[in-house]
């Protein structure tokens, strides 16, 4: 035969067999761009079939939420109020103490205390939700009214500083990172013009990590608002315009719970309802993710 | 630089006149970093000792063992059903819905995870496609948990019919622990040195061959260590859940993977919901359960991967 | 701040008498003593490893922030020795200046780079009068005429040579005595290369500079002093032979020296 070996077409039998694991491959990589499409596809269709009842000037103006009522009203604002009221206590309590947490780790603390340091931290972000809620009803809102008598039981502070401790590690985790790809060239060069320790981390490292620094508050934040179990259990159930941190409120989340414990029927506004408010969070969620997204990638742009 | 140039630089002060202007007031300037390292301190013991704190709560809700109180955590807690009297409740049904959810969820999510990682490190070329899935991953791991609540109740409950189903929990979180099996199996497997990969094609072997026999032996510490904290995940969540209609209140053991259906931290919802102390300490003792599986689930981990991090 | 002109007649700016330097059990450095003449750039050269990066960072105590070194035997400085007990190396570092290997500017503006160090320092300075000494620093460095009118612009906007010599200027700024050069030209192309070395002659007539470098031209060329140094049997770096570049380079007096300078090893 003149044809070398070399040409010869290779085992058919084996040719096929590693197309066909390709394909497979293939299908299961492409199985998040299905998630992301079936997430936007599956809210879209039930807020559209939400709109062409309920006026999406309605939803944006109404300063009342009462689809479960007899006289119907659906204003986003209380569950969104309630949504950035809870966060923002989160944020009030993650963002100094993880930041701070963050500079120490990175800029002050020794290697051991560091390697120590961070795995107990991580701890924190893997209690499930559910205990973070029971806690902060049954412990620190007790606690809490104490000192501010007039708190109510089910209320938006204790949801909120509670969330915050869960969301500690999570900006000094992501906050360290950002603050430890800081070239060393950067640190030297501010010693050798001598800076002290705390100068080095706060007026040249810091400020040289602030887009990653940002970026991990943001997605804390995204995190917070997308947070369900602690508010639905510990800040209440009562949709009201207010950013009082010591009455009752109802995050968009807790709205969802609500209904979802009810045996609510398909086709029904209140059904609507639920991804007309998921759709809401999803879009907030989604901006700040890509917020968070596009100042990871300046940063980096930075040092290339 | 020219001649004219250099003379019209004007020269720094000379020796004689050089003044030390100093370094200001350095006590202070260091003390600076003293009071960023107690706060430093202080941030991490306070987070630290919230958990403390949380823990020893629960435990003594629970079992009574600081306060005296009634222990909950007994055998009837793991053999009873729930009840509206919460001296007969107990979590049998919910542990064992935890156990049946999430083993299905492993099923679906683990293959499901390591080959999107396999595609994305060893066969994706650098396309739009590539970047897509790639984009979609990272912004999947950031979107709520109860988003893909929604998302299970409107495709898999109602959509393809399997209703509120085991098979629809955990398909349900099949998908939202996807992307954290993808990203951790996507790091081991670009871990493994390409000379690795290199030495098996100059022996003959095809792509698939050299994935199969070097790279994922070479990788399976850490892919097994990121599904392994994947599943901690799964056990914990409770939002999706309770969208996709878990029941709070299963009497029963589910019979198939279409039964209906309660897990762990749903049924701790529950409890914690009712206003009765008993019912509380019953939830703490729900939470011990959910604690020490979860720990238990870390440790092992943490254990396989020292295992396998010892072999390199 | 104890280090006054004890001799202004003192003829040395830094001298280093039996410094050793360790990093944990190994000893990189052995036994170096070395007088850097003031005014005068002394180059620091030997084959990669030789601990002339090392000696260099002994004499700002830049390798305090490795937490495994220490240093042995004394660096004076001023008569008094930087290692000894109370002295405390912000001072040093202050005094004795740094510019690194690879330019690192702050990712701040250019002004902001050079008046870092005044800030730090917690000098009482008018905006009229800072923006003379980043004027002054920025001239000292040969800077000025090519970025007056983008002060405010990211000091990482500047190209590789310009950068170096943004650096430069923020080491002016802070006044020093001493400026330690690491290999400051290495990332750099030929032709920044030469303005830095121009830029070094000028800034001789008010600063002692120390250079370590690979480039044996730039030393023979750029230096009125030359250091040799050499790793020992043990990996110990170690001051072989020192003296004026022009005798080291034409005369040396120990035999690897002259192995060395004409390329036969290393």
């Amino acid at each position: 035969m003149a044809v070398t070996d070399l040409r010869r077409q290779p085992n058919l039998v084996q040719a096929i067999g590693e197309r066909i694991i390709q394909i497979i491959l293939l299908v299961a990589a492409s199985i998040s761009v299905l998630t992301t499409a079936g997430i936007v596809f599956s809210l879209l269709s039930e807020t559209i079939a939400f709109f062409n009842e309920v006026s999406i000037v309605e939803f944006l103006t109404e300063t009342e939420w009462t689809p479960l009522f007899a006289t119907k009203k659906f204003g986003i604002w209380p569950l969104a109020s309630a949504t950035f009221l809870t966060s923002a206590i989160a944020m009030l309590v993650a963002v100094p103490l993880g930041l701070i947490a963050a500079i120490f780790l990175s800029e002050f603390a020794s290697d051991r205390i560091r390697r120590t340091v961070k795995p107990l931290l991580e701890i924190l972000a893997g209690i499930p939700t559910v205990v973070y809620g029971y806690f902060a009803l049954t412990f620190l809102t007790p606690l809490l009214r104490g000192f501010i008598p007039e708190l109510s039981i089910f209320n938006s502070l204790s949801a909120g500083i509670v969330m915050g401790v869960m969301l500690i590690p999570f900006v000094a985790s992501l906050s360290e990172d950002a603050l430890s790809a800081v070239p060393n060239s950067l640190r030297e060069a501010a010693y050798g013009l001598g800076s002290t320790r705390f100068e080095v981390a706060t007026l040249v490292v810091t400020p040289a990590a602030i887009s990653g620094i940002v970026a991990s508050i943001v997605l804390a934040f995204s995190r917070a608002v997308g947070e369900t179990m602690i508010v639905a259990i510990a800040a209440g159930q009562n949709p009201r315009l207010t950013l009082d941190p010591t009455v009752p409120v109802m995050t968009m989340t807790s709205y969802i719970v609500q209904v979802s414990l009810g045996d609510t029927p398909y086709g029904t506004i209140e059904y609507y309802t639920l991804y007309a408010v998921g759709f809401t969070l999803f879009i907030f969620t989604f901006v700040l993710n890509i917020f968070s997204y596009w100042m990871v990638r300046k940063f980096r742009e930075v040092y290339d | 630089m020219s001649t004219q140039e250099r003379a019209s630089v004007n020269v720094q002060p000379a020796e004689a006149e050089r003044i030390d202007r100093g370094a200001g007031n350095l006590k202070w300037r260091h003390f600076k970093g003293n009071i960023l390292t107690v706060l430093g301190w202080f941030s991490i013991i306070f987070g630290l000792g919230t958990l403390l704190v949380l823990i020893l709560d629960v435990l003594n809700r629970a079992t009574g063992i600081f306060s005296g109180g009634q222990n909950w955590l007994t055998w009837e807690f793991f053999n009873n059903f729930d009840s509206r009297f919460a001296q007969r409740a107990g979590a049998k049904a919910a542990i064992v819905g935890t156990l049946y959810t999430i083993s299905l969820t492993i099923l679906f999510a683990f293959p499901l995870g390591v080959a999107a990682a396999i595609y994305l490190e060893e066969y994706a070329t650098d396309n739009w496609f590539t970047r897509l899935v790639e984009i979609n991953i990272s912004n999947l791991a950031a979107v709520p948990s109860i988003i893909y609540g929604l998302l299970g109740l409107q495709v898999f409950a109602r959509w393809l019919l399997f209703g509120r189903s085991i098979l629809t929990g955990a398909l349900t979180l099949a998908l939202l622990v996807l992307p954290i099996i993808i990203v951790a199996s996507r790091e081991s497997i670009r871990a493994v040195p390409l000379s690795l990969r290199q030495a098996s094609y100059a022996l003959g072997a095809t792509r698939w061959q050299t994935v199969w026999h070097v790279v994922l032996p070479q990788a399976v510490g850490g892919i097994l260590t990121g599904s392994i904290l994947a599943v901690s995940r799964a056990i914990g969540e409770t939002a999706p859940l309770i969208t996709i209609g878990a029941l709070t209140f299963v009497p029963f053991l589910p019979r198939d993977i279409f039964d209906i259906f309660t897990v762990l931290p749903i049924q701790i919802f529950n409890w914690t919901s009712r206003p009765q102390d008993d019912f509380r300490s019953l939830a703490a003792a729900g939470i011990l359960v959910l604690l020490a599986i979860l720990l238990t689930i870390n440790a092992l981990a943490i254990y396989l991967r020292n295992r396998y991090q010892k072999r390199y | 701040m104890v280090m006054h002109d004890i001799a202004r007649d003192n003829p040395n700016a830094i001298e280093a008498r039996n410094m050793s330097v360790y990093y944990g059990s190994f000893r990189a450095v052995k036994s170096v003593s070395l007088a850097i003449e003031k005014n005068r750039i002394t180059a620091l050269i030997g084959p990669s490893g030789c601990g002339k990066s090392t000696v260099l960072r002994s004499f700002n105590r830049m390798n305090d922030l490795v937490p495994s070194a220490r240093v042995e035997g004394e660096v004076l400085f001023h008569g008094e020795n930087i290692y000894a007990p109370g002295v405390d190396p912000v001072n040093v570092r202050r005094r004795i200046g740094m510019v690194f290997q690879k330019p690192n500017p702050f990712p701040k503006s250019i002004y902001e780079n050079v008046a870092y160090g005044p800030r730090i320092n917690g000098w009482k300075l008018s905006k009229r009068q800072m923006d003379e000494l980043v004027e002054r620093s920025l001239r000292g460095a040969a800077l000025w005429d090519e970025v007056k009118d983008k002060l405010n612009q990211n000091g990482l906007s500047l190209s590789g040579g310009q950068q170096q010599r943004l650096c430069i200027a923020r080491a002016l700024a802070v006044e020093p005595e001493v400026i330690l050069m690491d290999e400051p030209c290495s990332a750099l192309d030929p032709i920044s290369t030469l303005k830095i070395e121009e830029l070094m002659f000028e800034l001789r007539k008010n600063y002692t500079i120390i250079i370590v470098t690979h480039n044996m031209q730039q030393a023979s060329r750029a230096s009125d002093y030359t250091a040799f140094f050499l790793m020992d049997s043990d990996r110990a770096g170690q001051l072989i032979e020192y003296g004026p570049t022009a005798q080291i380079f034409q005369n040396p007096k120990d035999e690897r020296t002259e192995q060395y300078i004409s390329g036969r090893f290393g």
